[in-house]
C-alpha cells in the first residue's frame, strides 16, 4: 500500500516532489539506517580502488599528492604490450580459462547425468555428499594433496603407474612446465564437480515425471531416455551457466597457479594477475601493476557484455 | 524419484546401470583416496613412513606426528586466529547479508533500485589486486587483525541469495506486522530473521568457510607480523618449504622437522587444517544445497 504512494504522477510540481520524497525517506529511515552503513561500506572497498586506476596513467610515487603526481598518458600500457613477458602471461591465463571453463563445464552435467541415474538412494546420497567434500577444502590443502598424490617420492598415483608397468620409473609431473595447465585443470575439477553438479541435480529434479513414463511407453531405454528428455529437461540451466562462466573466463584467479606452480614450470604457470603481484607488487612498479590490472578488468567486462549480449539474443532474457 | 523404481530388463538398461555405479565408485575413490592417504600418513611412525607403501591406513600407528606440530607455537597463534577471524567474520557476515537483503526485499524502500544496481555491480568490476593493496595500506590496516575481517563484510552475491529466500516468503506477513504497528527493524528482528534461517545457515558456511580457507591476505598484508598468523598461511609456509626447496622454509619449523620427516609434519597439518570442515559440513548439507540453487536462479 505504501508503495502506491510512492509512485510519482506526472503533473506534480518539482516542489511537491521534494515534499514526497522526504516525506517517503523519513518513513523509510529504519530501512536506510539498515543499507546505508553497508552502502558506505562497499564504496570504501570496492569502489575507491577503482580510483586507482588513474595510477596506470601517471608515473605514481607513493606519499605524494595525487595532484602532484606526474602524468604518463598510456606509458605504462606500451611497457606492457611491448613486454614479450605479458604475451606468454596472456597465453597461459587465456589456455588455462579455456581448459577450466570446458572441463568445468561438462564434467559436473556428466557426473550430475550419472548420479541421477543411480536408484539405491543411500549409494547416490553418499557419492553426493562425497563429492561436495574437496569443495570446502582450500587451495593451499588441494595444492598439497596434488602434489603428494604426483610425488615421484612414494605418491600414489606413481605407484600406481610403475606398479601396473604403465611407466619404468616416477614420473616428475610437477616438474614439467607443459602438464602444468592439465594438472591445474583436473586439480579444479576434482575439487569443484561435485559442487557444481548441485545446480543441474536441482534442474533435473524438476522435470515431471509423466515425461519419463510417456517415454517408457514409447519404449525408451534408459539411454535414451537421458537423452531426449533429462539433457533438454536442463537446456536453460545449462545455457545460463555457460554464459555467466564466459563472463568470468579472464578472471580465473592465481590462487591455483600460485600454490600449485614452482621454479619450473613457471613459463606455464604465470597468470595476469600473478604477473601483476611479481612485477607490479614485489618491484614496486605500482602504476605498471595496475595497467595489467585494467586490462585484466576491461576485457572481463567486454566478454561479459559479449556473452550477455549473445543470451539476450537467444532467450530474450538478461542476466545482469 | 517414483517414476524410476520400474525394474529395467534390457541388456542395454544393464550395462548402463553397471557402468553408472562404476562411474560413481570411480568417484567416491579418487576424492576419498587422497584423503585417507593423508591422514594414514599423518597417523604414521615417520620413520616408518619414509619406507614407502603407505595406503590408507597407518602402518606403524603413532600420536607422535601431532604431539610434534603441536608443541609447535606458531601453529598454536595460527589456530586461533583463523577460529577468531571465522567466527567474527561469520556472524558480520550474516547480520550484513540479513539487513541489506530484507531492505531490498521491501517494495516501498525508496533507495532499492539504487542499493541493488550499487552491489550488482561490485560482482563484475574489481579494482584489481594493486589498487586494492595501496588502499588497504592507506587505510593503515597492513600488520592488523582488522584486515581479516573489515574488507570482507558484505557479499553481493550473498545478499542476493539471502533476498531471494524472503522474496519467496510471503509479503502479507511483513504488511499485517506494520498494520500492528511494528516498525521497519522490528518486522527484520521478529519476522524476518527467524524465517530466513535457512537462508542464513547457508551464507554462514559459505563465509565461515571462505574465512577459515584464507591464506593470501595473511601473506600479502599481514606476513611481517608473526602474532598475526593463520593456519592456512603456516600451512602453505609448510608446503611450499621442499616443493621449490629454496626459500619460503619457516625457521622454527626446521627444528621440528629435524626430529620428524617433512612428510609427516606436513601432512599432520593438512588433518589439521582440514577436519573442522570435515565435521561440519555434512550436517549443513540440506541448507547448501537448498541455498545454491536459489542464488544460482537469481544471479
Amino acid at each position: 500500500m505504501e508503495a502506491a504512494t510512492w509512485t510519482v504522477k506526472k503533473n506534480m510540481t518539482r516542489k511537491e516532489r521534494a515534499v514526497r520524497f522526504f516525506r517517503n525517506a523519513v518513513r523509510n529511515r529504519w530501512l536506510y539506517a539498515m543499507s546505508l552503513p553497508f552502502v558506505a561500506w562497499v564504496f570504501v572497498f570496492h569502489y575507491l580502488p577503482l580510483w586507482g586506476w588513474t595510477m596506470a596513467f601517471q608515473r605514481y610515487r607513493p606519499g605524494r599528492p595525487f595532484f602532484e603526481q606526474e602524468w604518463v598518458g598510456l606509458e605504462h600500457f606500451r611497457a606492457l604490450f611491448q613486454d614479450e613477458l605479458f604475451y606468454q602471461v596472456l597465453r597461459n591465463t587465456l589456455a588455462m580459462s579455456v581448459m577450466g571453463l570446458v572441463a568445468g563445464f561438462v564434467v559436473p552435467i556428466f557426473f550430475a547425468l550419472m548420479l541421477n541415474e543411480i536408484r539405491l538412494m543411500f549409494y547416490k546420497r553418499f557419492v553426493q555428499t562425497v563429492s561436495y567434500l574437496p569443495h570446502f577444502v582450500s587451495w593451499v590443502v588441494v595444492a598439497g594433496i596434488v602434489t603428494k598424490m604426483l610425488s615421484t617420492d612414494g605418491g600414489p598415483v606413481n605407484e600406481l603407474l610403475v606398479g601396473l608397468g604403465i611407466l619404468d620409473e616416477p614420473y616428475p609431473f610437477m616438474a614439467k612446465g607443459k602438464l602444468f595447465w592439465i594438472i591445474v585443470t583436473l586439480a579444479d575439477v576434482w575439487k569443484e564437480t561435485g559442487w557444481n553438479a548441485i545446480i543441474y541435480l536441482a534442474a533435473i529434479s524438476g522435470i515431471g515425471p509423466e515425461l519419463y513414463e510417456a517415454a517408457r511407453v514409447d519404449g525408451a531405454n534408459r539411454i535414451q531416455q537421458m537423452w531426449h528428455i533429462t539433457l533438454p529437461g536442463i537446456r536453460t540451466t545449462i545455457i545460463v551457466l555457460l554464459i555467466m562462466s564466459i563472463g568470468h573466463l579472464i578472471s580465473i584467479g592465481f590462487e591455483k597457479q600460485f600454490l600449485l606452480g614452482n621454479n619450473l614450470v613457471r613459463e606455464y604457470s604465470q597468470v595476469l594477475d600473478l604477473y601483476a603481484l611479481n612485477y607490479g607488487l614485489g618491484m614496486g612498479r605500482f602504476s605498471f601493476g595496475t595497467a595489467i590490472n585494467i586490462f585484466n578488468s576491461v576485457v572481463s567486462v567486454i566478454l561479459l557484455f559479449t556473452a550477455n549480449g549473445i543470451f539476450k539474443r537467444v532467450t530474450r532474457e538478461s542476466i545482469m | 524419484m517414483g517414476n524410476r523404481l520400474l525394474r529395467s530388463s534390457t541388456v542395454s538398461d544393464r550395462l548402463f546401470d553397471a557402468f553408472v555405479y562404476a562411474y560413481a565408485a570411480f568417484v567416491l575413490v579418487i576424492t576419498l583416496y587422497p584423503f585417507l592417504h593423508v591422514a594414514a600418513i599423518s597417523l604414521n611412525d615417520s620413520i616408518d613412513t619414509v619406507r614407502g607403501g603407505i595406503t590408507i591406513y597407518p602402518r606403524k600407528f603413532t600420536l607422535k606426528n601431532y604431539e610434534m606440530i603441536f608443541s609447535y607455537q606458531h601453529l598454536g597463534t595460527g589456530f586461533r586466529n583463523s577460529a577468531l577471524r571465522t567466527l567474527i567474520g561469520t556472524v558480520l557476515g550474516v547480520i550484513s547479508s540479513s539487513m541489506l537483503a530484507y531492505t531490498l526485499s521491501r517494495k516501498d524502500f525508496q533507495g532499492r533500485r539504487f542499493v541493488s544496481v550499487f552491489l550488482a555491480l561490485t560482482m563484475y568490476v574489481s579494482g584489481g589486486l594493486i589498487p586494492f593493496f595501496l588502499l588497504i595500506r592507506e587505510l593503515n590496516l597492513i600488520n592488523t587483525f582488522a584486515v581479516y575481517i573489515l574488507p570482507g563484510i558484505v557479499s553481493a552475491f550473498n545478499v542476493f541469495v539471502v533476498r531471494s529466500f524472503i522474496d519467496g516468503l510471503p509479503y502479507a506477513l511483513q504488511e499485517s506486522a506494520k498494520i500492528d504497528g511494528a516498525n521497519d527493524f522490528t518486522i527484520y528482528w521478529r519476522i524476518i530473521l527467524p524465517l530466513t534461517k535457512p537462508a542464513l545457515a547457508t551464507i554462514a558456511l559459505f563465509v565461515a568457510v571462505g574465512h577459515w580457507n584464507s591464506w593470501f591476505d595473511t601473506y600479502l598484508f599481514n606476513s611481517q607480523a608473526e602474532h598475526l598468523t593463520t593456519l592456512q598461511y603456516e600451512l602453505m609456509k609448510v608446503l611450499q618449504s621442499t616443493q621449490s626447496s629454496v626459500d619460503y622454509r619457516a625457521r622454527n619449523m626446521n627444528e621440528v622437522m629435524a626430529h620428524i620427516s617433512p612428510e609427516s609434519v606436513k601432512m599432520a597439518i593438512t588433518m589439521v587444517v582440514t577436519l573442522p570442515i570435515l565435521f561440519v559440513y555434512p550436517f549443513l548439507q540440506r541448507y547448501f544445497v537448498k541455498g545454491m540453487t536459489l542464488g544460482a536462479v537469481k544471479s
